[in-house]
């Protein structure tokens, strides 16, 4: 259960096409990311898989039915929203039965369902508490309880994490991987942070205008991007790309090089630079340093004694290089 | 705010328009008061002086009374079901996008900015008239005999403009309070697979009925005081059937011209209208609060 075909899907608003011909797969299981800046398509792509938008062209099926035409309660997708969405005037154990009262489950069955998900999603103290009276982080979690009560072929989660503050991220972030884990359920999550992205997928799919960029595992698109944008979107800091005669000595147009495969040194390399802003968070130090390419970020170890105004030379990692052609393709 | 000085100083520059709301409340009620103790009818000039409850007796004892009380019961409830039930409705009919949205929202308010006189002698004289009035007329084109609205049923007809009159109220703030329920609940509902009917239920009532608290308590203040709709058609009757407690006040004070038991009914109704607020501030603290 829990396998999601796209072919040949797309949106058009009026006559501004959002999302142009697009084929995807979602294997049983998986966790897909969907990924890209705000304004690519991801979130309508989304709201296209679970029904509450129509498509304009192509199919959708899920478990191998067509879905396309089937509204979004009957297509057994749960949903989780960016703001969560919970009603407001419900307390929590109404808002995570609301599901199952809709399918008109009996008592019995509710009940059991209900402590079920509070216990795996540590709401059992907070159940007769109103959506108000709880912290961000719970908020998220009936969220996701509403959502697991209904025990669905695919768990589609909207930006969950972007309302929450930076620590509470970290935490629910792996609250869900966890939780992928336990209940082996496909999911899919769009958001535009690309290290949730990266520390959450299985497989990721980078959308860029409505068109998806490259699908592959985290570690393959940090590795071999197919074109310019994955790799400057994937990563961070961004890599850094170089273009002119610098480039054209590798036989490329353009070449990207990520800030952590630079060596840094006072006294030799192949660049001269200077630092502009270098940032110490301990564990590592980001370097800002102006070269004849431009800006080139570098990512050096904590223990760098470099300060603005220093003379710095810098050595890419040959190995590590990526080269793109004119119009931005791997090469 | 912080020093001392400073609070003084507020304190000293709200207090002109605080007196003089303090005195425009006080002064009448005061004087109400005095009158209800006092005999002062203007037929019997010259035998005025204190009484005690006398006028309160008299007013209570009047065998209008009670009807009197009826009819304003009836007449708020009534107008309040259907400014609720009908301004929900039409607040849902106008949140949808249609052609022409902003002149249809306009139209719509148009009926609130009638003034009471003129909008119920337009529904006396071109809706109600059982000679010229347009509902005879639809009666006469399908054969039936018109129906004197405010003869047979004079409150009911009232109950109906006056209703007229505050529909737009609350459609605009029942509008205004569904525009405000975040389309994502809807679409969760949707997911959840509520119907169209459940996610009414279940979603937009309960965010509504804020809104429908503070229409009901606004509506209720106003309504109380109804009094120039009543003037205009019926003058209470036929007989006592369309009076209420404000219009039996303005009969005791000045068709019958007796001052004292008037400002009696006056206090009265006072008490009554506090004995209905302090029943709708316990609703709505309760509805409030969440």
């Amino acid at each position: 259960m829990g396998q999601i075909e796209l072919k040949g899907v797309t949106k058009r608003f009026g006559d501004v096409e959002v999302i142009p011909p697009l084929d995807l797969h979602i294997g049983e299981g998986e966790f897909v990311v969907f990924v890209g800046p705000s304004g690519c398509g991801k979130s309508t792509l989304l709201r296209l898989i679970a029904g509450l938008e129509d498509v304009s062209g192509g199919h959708i099926e899920i478990d191998g039915q067509d879905a396309t035409d089937l509204p979004p309660a009957k297509r057994s997708l749960a949903m989780v929203f960016q703001s969560y969405a919970l009603y407001p005037h419900m307390s929590v154990r109404k808002n995570i039965a609301f599901p199952l009262k809709m399918a008109k489950a009996d008592q019995a069955t509710i009940d059991a369902k209900i402590e079920n998900a509070a216990r795996i999603l540590n709401l059992t103290d907070y159940l007769h508490r109103r959506p108000g009276q709880l912290s961000g982080g719970q908020r998220q979690r009936v969220a996701i309880g509403r959502a697991i009560v209904r025990e669905p072929a695919a768990f589609l989660f909207d930006e969950p994490l972007s309302n929450l503050d930076a620590a509470l991220r970290v935490n629910m972030r792996l609250e869900i991987s966890e939780l992928h884990q336990k209940l082996k359920t496909t999911m899919v999550y769009v958001t535009h942070d690309q290290v949730e992205a990266m520390t959450m997928a299985d497989k990721i799919v980078v959308l860029h205008a409505g068109v998806i960029e490259q699908v592959g595992s985290p570690l393959e698109l940090y590795r071999s991007p197919r074109n310019k944008f994955v790799a400057g979107f994937i990563g961070s800091p961004k890599m850094n790309f170089v273009e002119g005669p610098e480039a054209a000595k590798h036989n490329a147009h353009t070449i990207g090089i990520r800030p952590e495969h630079i060596n840094v040194s006072a006294t030799e390399g192949a660049w001269k630079g200077t630092v502009g802003v270098s940032e110490h968070l301990g564990s590592d130090t980001f370097l800002h340093v102006d070269t004849e390419f431009g800006l080139i970020n570098v990512r050096g170890d904590g223990e760098i004694d470099l300060h603005s105004g220093d003379s710095v030379w810098l050595s890419p990692d040959l190995s590590q290089l990526h080269k793109f052609d004119a119009a931005g393709l791997a090469i | 705010m912080s020093t001392q000085a400073s609070r003084a100083a507020a304190r000293l520059m709200i207090s002109p328009s605080v007196i003089l709301l303090f005195l425009w409340m006080a002064v009448p009620l005061g004087m109400t008061l005095w009158f209800s103790f006092q005999r002062y009818n203007l037929l019997m000039p010259g035998q005025t002086g204190f009484v005690g409850f006398q006028n309160y007796e008299y007013f209570l004892t009047d065998p209008a009374f009670f009807t009197a009380l009826w009819n304003t019961l009836f007449l708020v409830g009534g107008v309040l079901l259907i400014t609720i039930i009908g301004g929900m409705l039409l607040a849902l009919l106008l949140d949808q996008a249609i052609f022409g949205q902003g002149i249809v929202r306009v139209l719509v308010i148009a009926p609130f900015f009638v003034m009471p006189t003129v909008s119920a002698l337009v529904w006396k004289n071109f809706f109600f008239n059982p000679v010229n009035g347009i509902f005879a007329y639809i009666a006469h084109f399908f054969g039936f005999p018109a129906y004197d609205f405010l003869a047979q049923a004079p409150l009911l007809s009232i109950t109906l403009i006056v209703a007229w009159q505050w529909l737009p109220f609350a459609t605009l703030i029942l509008l205004t309070a569904l525009q405000s329920l975040d389309s994502e609940q809807l679409e969760a509902a949707e997911m959840d697979g509520a119907s169209i009917w459940s996610r009414f239920i279940y979603i937009m009532v309960p965010h509504l009925s804020r809104a429908a608290t503070v229409v009901i308590l606004i509506q209720t203040i106003f309504l109380l005081s109804t009094f120039a709709e009543i003037l205009v058609t019926t003058n209470g009757g036929p007989g006592i059937a369309s009076t209420t407690l404000t219009y039996l006040v303005y009969v005791q004070s000045l068709l019958q011209f007796d001052v004292g038991g008037g400002a009696a009914g006056g206090i009265v109704a006072v008490i009554l209208a506090n004995i209905v607020a302090i029943f709708l501030m316990r609703m709505i603290g309760k509805n409030l609060e969440t």
